[in-house]
């Protein structure tokens, strides 16, 4: 006889939606989060495209489909360290990394205001600073706070101890293992942010007005790291012209060779943010094809009639920054069929999805990826479920759909020892 | 129930130092003769839930918690069945948002208490709607690629699977491929076309029942029992179904509107489904040069606006065949950008590496001389004309347009038709239509239409980003490429999510609960059919056609097709609809429970009817960031701002409330309300009372819509305070006292 739970690896919008939707078919289900929250990476955008509306939204009603369904259980700051077994018994160990805080916390938010540590915000995107007590975004589920173990100065310092009434706070606290057993398993650890930083001659690092599309969200959100505006992070300024370099490592035999799927329109999406806040800014967007695929396309048209954005096909080389912040871009002109300097306040580098799972694998004994990181369909067939982008490039609706179809191959790996 | 209370206020989080947690007892002892009121200074914690535990143990079964908000620390206030549960947000809703012990916090925290109080005291258990002989089989319209998948995955989940195919055999569009895109290496290798494996699994699987040639005639009843009738050999066929399937797909675009491309002109000029034809012929081997014309018709205000999202794919697939058939063989492809998204970036690298030729630009023109094709094109790279002559073929990459999208509107005449236009220059406010149209695919036997409702372009696709298969039909989900433009690796996995969601509905309408965004709900809405007045008004506003209605007007509900919004409980003038806790007495009783103070005392009072999935979670995080805010509000939560009755509005300006605001999701073409036209109709509703306020001489003002999302959340404070400013120069309501 089968086991009927089902793990999801990963607690982001694919892995929240594919736990829903087997856990509201009636069955068991077990999240394990990396992150002390749910939600993953879409919990970082200001807006979804093409509605441009907030992920908050469908957030709060998977949360509460969440806090209402009795059938799933979740561990966060965790991460799945061995699988063995096969499809209808997989065993699995979990191990829970120490956030220093117990489950006493009620979100007072008394810890973060005597904790002395300042550290680099990484839900910004290090734009701003946080505490080493910290609270990882006001929108966090579950609503509790955590401590940054490496950052914090622990019983030395022990401030936090002192003013927690709800004794929340165990800095001695250790990583445990949890074992479980399940009868499918569904992979939903996502994606990062291409490393910009391997793209030598764009400087990211070392020119500081070049920011990564990632960035560009935060500083769009209100309650961002910039109060929602978009500024040049040298001098804070406001930008006059803005430069999109598209496929920055995507399509590319030195960095990622697939297409990252999602970055046109996330860029097309980002012209909106940019024009809401300046109206005379120019907005230049270096591409090899545009990618909106399907009713998407409506949306590249809508951004198209504005006159201050203007689409250069042709492939960005070296960016330079001068002393007073400006930047230049060295880009091959397709259409003008010659090499020109396009100047700019601020440049956006569109960078693609990178999977965890190429760097780490599933640590199931065998392999599950393919040359590019990605998890294989075929991985299904012994009861390991690819979803989102874990398993390709894909936006946010994509991803969901893939999740729920994964939530029925995991489902279908619970029926009597599979098949 | 008989009902045993016990309240437990929380004092913990700063509560207690805010508030004079005795004058909230108070109010729950002398106001509402409830003696088991508690205090703890750390509800959540083991020791405070043990205290309530206790409580529930000696018999209570109707508690209220004053603390939190229900968003947090949901595990330890779970009770299980058989209680009712009320939280009151004193923490980030008063303390967290208000000064600290302050008469005016104090009142705010001691009417929040008054008005769950008179909630609960309202409040019965739901009891799950059971239906009668559930069928838990999933009926698939359309035996494509989509249709035969979501059948298979259902029937490996082990459920069983009705097909309805209206050609002669299964397979559809992608049946008639000579191969399929590859979706993973090796790149230069095309997969087998998965039907005929597909078709001969279909046909060994006992538990999938296939009917060709065959139609839904009609379909009735609702979610784990649609009655279906299908047509097929001759005669009709009864079917009972728990979920259904709409995999009807797509067609081709139509080329004979393509007459500037050549077609029609040329008989070399063909699409893409003769080329797949060509393929299986074997007929390439002797084909030297192909061209294929992208977005033909796709990407062009004249026919598509949209991207068909498979044509470049499988333009890049057909030169590929052209390869296999003929090494020597040249193709150039002709496009605008060249759309090979994620690891499809392999074949178009391969297609490259064949040495097919890729020209992006405008098609000018199409010539043809001694049997051979010239086309000219405008070329955006090198910035001149250009002529690629001697093509024994060119193939129009010919887009996709859904089954949806045809079929004429249903049934009026056209005296109707022009009446019913007069009536919407008449009357802007009345509620916008859905788009339906008669395409003869499922044949709903629903008072708002045959069809699922289309958005643009004629597709029945999800209106939300997270949500792709929140279809406006309850259990009826569309798939593949009716739904949107897709290619057929895609189409799978859709018709693999689909499958879930059609399962997943089946279990919920088994279990008598509600499905997305209300799942698990097991409340349902009830008619005291005694007062109906035949109007008509929750048949036509409900968003998800969940009521029929007898040919007297009677309203019949379908629970099951129900998503438990209450927008019928909004509609009804007669407030006949309510469910067991949740109706038009309860609220507007909550809202007559606020103390309202004097004119003399100088403290107005706004009611605010929030929505609860976005505007509750707002107020909770600008509590959660400390952001003081205007203490004159007093806010009650609702399902969706459609259940608004405007007897709340009476009740609460009789009341002597200075305002009313409503805060709900954005409306119109980027809607976000999860129940469609929630806010929206809100709104309209609004606008219909103005009038009566200003007849009463009430200022329409003094009720106000603000579309808020929860990211919304730093701006609450001055939110409130300009209404509250904008009321202040109204001056009080002269209602007040009476």
């Amino acid at each position: 006889m089968a086991n009927k739970t089902i793990l999801v690896v990963g607690g982001g919008i694919s892995g929240l939606s594919a736990a829903l939707e087997a856990a509201e078919a009636g069955r068991d289900v077990v999240i394990v989060e990396k992150n002390p929250y749910l939600g993953g990476r879409v919990t970082q955008l200001h807006q979804y495209f093409p509605k441009l509306c907030p992920p908050n939204c469908g957030l709060e009603i998977n949360f509460k489909r969440l806090r209402e369904n009795l059938s799933i259980k979740f561990y966060t700051s965790a991460e799945v360290e061995s699988i063995s077994g096969q499809k209808g018994n997989f065993d699995v160990k979990v191990k829970l990394n120490p956030t220093f805080i117990n489950a006493n916390c009620t979100a007072c938010g008394k810890c973060t205001e005597v904790c002395p540590v300042e550290i680099p915000n990484a839900f910004n995107y290090g734009l701003d600073k946080t505490k080493a007590a910290n609270l990882p975004h006001q929108f966090a589920f579950p609503l509790k706070f955590t401590i940054d173990t490496v950052a914090c100065q622990g019983a030395s310092c022990g401030k936090c101890l002192e003013v927690c009434e709800y004794k929340a706070i165990d800095l001695g606290m250790q990583p445990e293992t949890v074992s479980l057993n399940v009868g499918a398993i569904v992979w939903a650890t996502g994606w990062n942010p291409y490393d910009p930083s391997k793209i030598g001659y764009y400087g990211f690092g070392r020119n500081k007005n070049v920011i990564t599309n990632v960035m560009l969200e935060r500083m769009a959100v209100l309650a961002g790291p910039t109060g929602g505006k978009i500024v040049r992070p040298s001098d804070g300024k406001a930008p006059e012209t803005i430069a999109f370099v598209q496929c920055a490592g995507s399509r590319d035999e030195n960095h990622q060779p697939y297409c990252s799927q999602v970055c046109c329109m996330a860029t097309l999406k980002q012209t909106t943010y940019i024009r809401e806040q300046y109206p005379d800014a120019k907005i230049y967007v270096f591409y090899i094809d545009i990618r909106a695929m399907g009713k998407y396309e409506d949306f590249y048209a809508r951004v198209q009639k504005d006159e201050n954005v203007i689409f250069i096909k042709g492939k960005v080389g070296e960016i330079t920054e001068d002393a007073s912040g400006t930047l230049e871009l060295e880009v091959e002109d397709q259409y003008a069929g010659k090499v020109i300097k396009q100047q700019a306040d601020l440049v956006v580098l569109a960078t693609g999805m990178a999977p965890p799972t190429r760097d780490t694998g599933v640590p199931v004994g065998f392999d599950v990826t393919d040359k590019d990181g990605f998890v294989v369909t075929s991985a299904a067939e012994v009861g390991i479920s690819g979803a989102g982008c874990a398993k390709k490039p894909s936006e946010v609706s994509g991803s969901v759909r893939d999740a729920t179809a994964a939530a029925l191959q995991a489902i279908q790996g619970t029926v009597g020892g599979g098949n | 129930m008989d009902k045993k209370w016990g309240v437990y206020i929380c004092t913990g989080c700063g509560i207690g130092g805010a508030l004079d947690v005795d004058a909230l007892a108070k109010v729950v002892k002398s106001e509402f003769k409830q003696q088991n009121c508690k205090n703890h200074p750390f509800l959540c914690s083991k020791e405070g839930v043990d205290l309530i535990k206790a409580d529930i143990a000696d018999g209570v079964n109707t508690i209220v918690i004053p603390a939190c908000s229900s968003r947090v620390k949901y595990e330890e206030f779970r009770f299980g069945p058989g209680v009712i549960v009320d939280r009151v947000n004193i923490r980030e809703q008063v303390a967290w948002s208000h000064t600290a012990d302050d008469e005016d916090t104090q009142m705010l925290a001691e009417d929040l208490l008054r008005m769950a109080m008179t909630k609960v005291k309202l409040t019965e258990l739901p009891e799950p709607w059971q239906v009668e002989n559930l069928s838990k089989d999933v009926l698939v319209v359309g035996g494509g690629i989509a249709g035969m998948t979501a059948a298979m995955e259902a029937a490996k989940a082990g459920y069983k699977a009705v097909i309805v195919e209206k050609g002669p055999a299964l397979g559809g569009y992608v049946g008639k491929m000579y191969k399929v895109a590859p979706t993973k290496v090796p790149y230069d290798v095309l997969p087998e076309n998965p039907v005929p494996a597909l078709t001969k699994a279909i046909e060994d699987n006992p538990n999938i029942k296939v009917y060709t040639g065959a139609t839904v005639e009609s379909i009735a009843g609702g979610p784990g029992t649609f009655d279906v009738k299908i047509k097929s050999g001759g005669g009709t066929v009864d079917e009972r179904a728990g979920a259904v399937i709409l995999a009807t797909g797509s067609v081709p675009f139509d080329p004979a509107k393509l007459g500037h491309l050549g077609y029609g002109k040329f008989p070399q000029v063909i699409n893409q489904a003769d080329f797949e034809q060509l393929a299986i012929d074997g007929k390439l081997k002797d084909v030297e040069r192909v061209g294929f014309i992208q977005c033909a018709g796709s990407r062009d205000v004249h026919f598509l606006s949209y991207c068909s999202a498979a044509c470049c794919v499988e333009s890049l697939k057909q030169a590929r065949y052209l390869k296999e058939q003929n090494p020597a063989g040249q193709a150039y492809v002709f496009y605008k950008d060249l759309r090979a998204v994620g690891k499809y970036e392999y074949l178009y690298k391969q297609v490259q590496a064949d040495g097919t030729v890729f020209i992006k630009g405008e098609v000018a023109n199409i010539v043809g001389a001694s049997g051979k094709l010239t086309v000219e094109i405008d070329d955006a790279i090198l910035g001149e004309k250009v002529a690629v002559q001697g093509l024994d073929y060119i193939v129009l990459a010919n887009g996709m347009v859904p089954t949806t999208a045809f079929g004429t509107e249903p049934g009026q005449t056209e005296a109707e038709a022009e009446a019913a236009a007069a009536k919407e220059k008449g009357e802007e406010d009345d509620i916008p239509k859905d788009v339906i149209l008669k395409s003869d695919l499922l044949n709903l036997k629903y008072r708002q239409g045959p069809e699922l409702p289309t958005l643009k372009y004629g597709f029945p696709d999800s209106h939300f980003v997270c949500f792709p298969y929140e279809s406006r039909r309850t259990g009826i989900y569309p798939v593949g490429t009716v739904r949107n433009p897709m290619h057929v690796a895609a189409a799978m996995e859709d018709a693999t999510g689909a499958a879930m969601k059609a399962i997943q509905c089946i279990e919920a309408c088994a279990a008598g609960k509600a499905v997305h965004p209300r799942s698990g709900d097991e409340s349902y809405p009830e008619f005291a059919m005694q007062r109906c007045t035949q109007c008509k008004r929750c048949t036509e506003e409900c968003p998800f056609g969940a009521i029929n209605e007898d040919e007297k007007g009677n309203p019949l509900p379908e629970r099951t097709r129900c998503r438990r919004c209450g927008t019928c409980m909004g509609a009804c003038p007669e407030r006949i609809i309510s469910f067991k806790n949740y109706s038009v007495g309860m609220i507007g009783n909550m809202a007559k429970a606020v103390e309202v103070p004097d004119e003399e005392d100088e403290k107005p009072r706004i009611l605010i009817f929030a929505c609860e999935n976005d505007a509750i979670p707002a107020l909770d995080m600008a509590g959660l960031g400390r952001l003081q805010y205007n203490a004159w509000i007093r806010v009650i939560p609702v399902r969706c701002l459609g259940s608004l009755n405007l007897v709340w509005i009476s009740d609460a300006m009789s009341k002597g409330f200075d305002g009313v605001l409503l805060l709900g999701c954005k409306h119109g073409d980027d809607y976000q309300c999860h129940f469609m036209k929630g806010s929206e109709l809100a709104e309209i509703r609004l606008s219909k009372v103005s009038e009566t306020l200003d007849r009463l001489g009430l200022e329409s003002e003094r009720v106000r819509f603000k579309a808020i999302s929860i990211m919304d959340y730093t701006q609450i404070p001055s939110i409130l305070d300009s209404f509250s400013e904008r009321l202040a120069e109204l001056g009080p309501n002269p209602m007040k006292g009476f």
